[in-house]
């Protein structure tokens, strides 16, 4: 038990930050060039790293080598995020495409489209998003309801997506619709990608609790009006919809992790400095005893993640253990927030004219969000519960019924 | 990054499950429950003829030689079947504690024997329904002669030594006594779990000697809790998922409304809480584990989170199970309940959650790891 590298490990590590210091400043030095006010230039210096990392062949290391990749295990990815994540570079608009457009580009498009679509997803050129939650579909993602109808050699589509991260800046999008609502739910579903300045496209930012609407990689509502798609562009058969997007969605769950933002070290710090009754917080006894269950859930976290890496790091396939980190941090998040909220008593709800939000005041907003996105904690106590422990589905009432006859309330 | 067992570590660990499956799991803790007996002493004896008594022992007092993490798989299993046998306050306390502070002629007299059975150790703390601190602590050494009361001191029936944390004019200090010398009276408590012992012992002008630096004795004592900290985790690590398994495996089989009960969220999304729970506590009692063997100053850190979180999951799982049976939960028929009332006992016998929260946030001022 150890937790050091392998030489190998130690090797890549190495390469890595020999990369990494030759073009790119440490975040410790003090000052911060990539904190972006504004998204124009936040995409300008995002794509500009992109750039930088795939010339140097770093901006999709576990990609096959013919698409541009070196095949990295799963341990040198990790290994490269740990690193990079030292440095100050501009955060990425890129995940969604590199993480779960491109894989499914890379087994279902032609040759021809892999080679027209996939470097210049790499290299940051051309941004992509993934266009499947509706508004009558979310939890249960296979009800949407957008209907693709084929017309010649292309495809009608009628219909609206919601929840799309990075559709008002993506060039591109891979997007699943109903083409038969005489068919049952799941298989009357086919998958394409389209491109997002196509005519009868309309990408409206939503206006979070936040107050904020299209900042960042914001969520946006996407319209589809008589938008025509070739049938070239279709990825899988007519009907397998369903098939190909499960590969993203388990793509996705894998992604969406630890809840960043005012952890338990935040607390600890605010409770050893704040007085309350009288005395400093961290002398309360209600106090200590929450410090103590955060840290048991983060430190618990900390290792469960270190527990998957040692599988990677050994060629074995991880145990599910990484399922609770969603669960877990975002619910702590939001329970730190509120803690730090509470500690300014009457006041506590007041936001600093000059410096805007606290910590935890910004975990307990956006804490509800990350308790939803990826996979809400209902949802994913059931993959839980059925995936990990093997309990039995729900019995569904939309069984073998044709997806017009399943009753859908509003 | 390695944060997992060796391939010969998990092996040990199979070979004990077997072991407990083989010797009849539960029915053992029932047995000794249902026949008032203080411990299982055929499985006691098996385990003794295994080694696994010797286990830290080194060789040349006969022991097996091996580290900590050996001891953390062979917890586990021992939690997983709540063997009703006095492995913790023999083995992770009273051996540890000789290995660590015995002088050269105590390790020499007693570790040898500790190996063979002959030797049965406990260890002696708690005097009232309360913690004990330096300050509250009334058992008193005077020369080498102790006096004074224990009360909550595990397997001491069958235990021939115990290590007791006493007040001397220099400070606190751990004496050995054998429970055997003069002066030494011992009757069984009553307690809620009857799968485990617990007696008062009263030392009377008893005959001890001093473990360890006089005046250091607390130190040593806390030191000794951090470590027993890990192991105790694992046992309730073991004890959370059994009952977990149990709870799931239930879920499948029982039906109401026409279905089974676990295809009902209420049910899932229970079990799925406690998944979650012996997933965190796992996770920070292989932390523990680490620091344990490699002798971290990481260890009072490590020692309280895995306690912490073991303690919560083992709680959690344990009333879950019930409830996930509903009445039949409730029955003395069904094993659910030796669960909860192990959960408590192991719980309380290193001082209960809330001491342990206590070092626990003690330690966080201290030290900032969370990185």
């Amino acid at each position: 038990m150890d937790f050091n590298d392998t030489p190998e490990q130690a090797k890549f590590r190495a390469k890595c930050k020999e990369w990494l210091d030759a073009n790119a400043e440490l975040k410790d030095t003090g000052k911060r060039l990539n904190v972006e006010s504004n998204l124009e230039d936040l995409i300008t210096k995002a794509k500009a790293w992109q750039k930088k990392k795939y010339e140097a062949g770093w901006a999709m290391l576990h990609w096959p080598k013919e698409y541009g990749g070196i095949n990295a295990s799963p341990i040198e990815r990790i290994i490269w995020g740990q690193e990079e994540s030292k440095y100050d570079v501009p955060g990425s608009v890129f995940e969604i495409g590199l993480g779960m457009c491109g894989p499914v580009m890379m087994q279902y498009a032609s040759e021809d489209q892999k080679e027209r679509y996939l470097p210049p997803m790499a290299e940051g050129k051309e941004i992509w998003c993934q266009l499947f939650s509706e508004p009558s579909a979310g939890s249960d993602v296979a009800g949407l309801r957008s209907k693709a109808v084929k017309d010649g050699d292309e495809w009608v589509i009628n219909g609206q997506k919601v929840w799309t991260s990075g559709a008002h800046y993506s060039d591109y999008g891979i997007l699943v619709v109903r083409h038969d609502p005489d068919l049952e739910k799941h298989k009357g579903l086919t998958f394409f990608f389209v491109d997002m300045k196509s005519p009868g496209i309309t990408v409206k930012p939503i206006k979070q609790i936040t107050g904020t609407a299209g900042s960042g990689a914001g969520f946006n509502e996407v319209y589809f009006d008589d938008v025509r798609i070739p049938d070239s562009q279709r990825l899988g058969e007519i009907g397998d919809g369903w098939k190909v997007a499960i590969t993203t969605l388990m793509n996705e769950r894998l992604a969406v992790g630890d809840a960043k933002g005012a952890d338990v070290n935040e607390a600890l710090s605010l409770a050893k400095d704040k007085d309350d009754f009288g005395q400093l917080m961290i002398k309360n006894q209600a106090v200590r005893d929450k410090l103590a269950d955060w840290f048991c859930e983060a430190n618990g976290l900390k290792y469960t993640k270190f527990r998957t890496m040692s599988a990677l790091s050994k060629g074995e396939a991880p145990g599910p253990e990484a399922s609770i980190t969603k669960i877990v941090s975002a619910n702590k998040l939001q329970a730190i927030g509120n803690f730090g909220i509470d500690s300014g008593d009457m006041a506590g709800m007041l936001i600093d004219e000059e410096d805007g939000m606290s910590s935890f005041q910004a975990a307990w907003l956006g804490a509800p969000g990350l308790r939803i996105a990826g996979g809400t904690d209902e949802i994913l106590k059931n993959i839980i519960a059925e995936r990990v422990l093997g309990l039995p589905q729900d019995p569904r009432a939309d069984k073998g019924l044709p997806f017009k006859d399943i009753p859908s309330g509003k | 990054m390695n944060l997992d067992f060796s391939d010969d570590q998990k092996f040990l660990q199979d070979e004990a499950r077997k072991f407990f499956d083989k010797e009849g799991g539960l029915a053992n803790a029932r047995k000794v429950m249902d026949e008032s007996i203080s411990h299982d002493d055929s499985l006691w004896a098996k385990i003794v003829e295994l080694g696994w008594t010797g286990i830290r022992i080194p060789e040349e007092y006969d022991g097996l030689g091996l580290g900590h993490l050996e001891l953390c798989v062979i917890a586990e299993e021992i939690g997983r079947a709540l063997a009703p046998i006095p492995f913790s306050s023999s083995v992770y306390l009273f051996t540890e504690t000789i290995i660590k502070y015995g002088s050269d002629e105590i390790k020499k007299e007693i570790l040898p024997k500790l190996v063979t059975g002959e030797v049965v150790g406990t260890y002696a703390v708690a005097e009232d329904m309360a913690a004990v601190s330096e300050a509250n602590l009334s058992c008193s050494v005077d020369g080498d002669a102790i006096n004074g009361t224990k009360i909550a001191v595990p397997d001491a029936d069958l235990a021939t030594h115990a290590i007791v944390l006493a007040k001397a004019s220099s400070g606190i200090e751990l004496r050995l006594v054998d429970l055997n010398a003069e002066g030494v009276s011992t009757s069984l408590q009553k307690n809620l779990d009857k799968s485990r012992s617990f007696y008062k012992v009263e030392f009377n002008n008893s005959k001890s000697s001093l473990l360890g630096e006089s005046g250091a004795g607390w130190d040593s004592h806390v030191h000794i809790m951090d470590q027993a900290a890990v192991l105790f985790a694992f046992e309730q690590v073991g004890g959370s998922q059994q009952a977990l398994d149990m709870a799931k495996q239930y879920a499948m089989e029982r039906y109401a409304f026409g279905r089974q009960i676990g295809s009902y969220q209420a049910i899932k999304h229970k079990l799925a809480d406690m998944y979650v729970a012996v997933t965190l506590a796992k996770s920070n009692c292989y932390y523990g584990a680490w620091a344990l063997s490699s002798e971290s100053s990481e260890l009072p850190l490590a020692a309280a989170t895995s306690r912490v979180s073991a303690t919560k999951a083992f709680q959690l799982c344990a009333k879950e199970n019930i409830q996930t049976h509903g009445g039949n939960g409730f029955t003395w028929e069904y094993d659910c309940h030796l669960f909860y009332k192990r959960s408590k006992v192991l719980s309380l016998n290193l001082g209960s959650e809330s001491s342990w929260k206590e070092k626990l946030v003690t330690a966080m001022e201290k030290t900032n790891t969370l990185n």
